[in-house]
């Protein structure tokens, strides 16, 4: 039986379910609604990353946070990609389930383990160069993405002029 | 945080109360024995924070959640 798992009580658990990874993702939003600063969450919501910055005030680089995806380092002046940094939050206690966490989870673990740590993340994550896994011209699109939705943001927030 | 959940709640209760705060402590406990990592979140001001705590004594005692997630490793 490909891709289900039959648990002992012959329950058949279908290993993906559209219906069931959307209910999940929304859940997931909530939390991260409930964690982040409204900006964060809007920008996920938005644009499906979040920018943190360097935790050292004044460093001068920031993070992407895809889901299922490398963190990549950035310098927020000159937007030159300087690192990725591979991470994955697996939990595979529930085999019929998947060890995949909602994207909005994936995001929010690694917001919540930089922000509580950022050392500690980055020395557990396999460092490198920009390009390994994500396309460099598409992380540039984002940060340009980026940049027009923080204006737009800053506009709507000042009212109108 | 729970694959094909989101979150799911574990136990909830006071902490000043005996009673709540041993089922917190055993929920706490299990989480962690089962490898998950712990992170409170906090607000300062208008700023979003979170602390990883390892052990119950270490959750602030105001603290409204814990989140627990499955633990980092290189991807």
């Amino acid at each position: 039986m490909l891709g289900r798992v039959r648990r002992r009580d012959q329950e058949v658990i279908p290993r993906y379910d559209p219906g069931r990874e959307r209910r999940a993702e929304l859940r997931a939003r909530e939390l991260m609604r409930s964690v982040v600063a409204p900006a964060e969450y809007d920008m996920y919501a938005e644009l499906g990353f979040i920018s943190v910055d360097g935790l050292q005030p004044g460093s001068g680089y920031a993070y992407l946070l895809y889901p299922h995806r490398p963190i990549v380092a950035y310098a927020t002046e000159s937007g030159e990609l300087l690192n990725e940094y591979c991470v994955a939050f697996h939990d595979d206690s529930d085999p019929a389930l998947g060890s995949r966490l909602p994207d909005a989870d994936d995001v929010l673990a690694k917001w919540m383990s930089l922000r509580a740590g950022e050392r500690n993340l980055i020395a557990k994550a396999n460092l490198h160069v920009p390009g390994r896994q994500l396309d460099p011209n598409q992380v540039r699109r984002d940060l340009h993405m980026l940049s027009a939705w923080r204006g737009r943001r800053r506009a709507r927030l000042a009212g109108p002029s | 945080m729970k694959p094909g959940h989101g979150d799911v709640l574990l136990a909830e209760g006071d902490p000043e109360v005996a009673e709540d705060e041993e089922r917190l402590v055993e929920a706490f406990r299990r989480q962690l024995d089962e490898g998950m990592w712990a992170a409170v979140p906090t607000t300062d001001g208008p700023r979003r924070e979170a602390v990883m705590v390892r052990d119950f004594s270490e959750v602030p005692r105001d603290a409204e959640r814990v989140v627990f997630f499955p633990p980092a490793a290189g991807g």
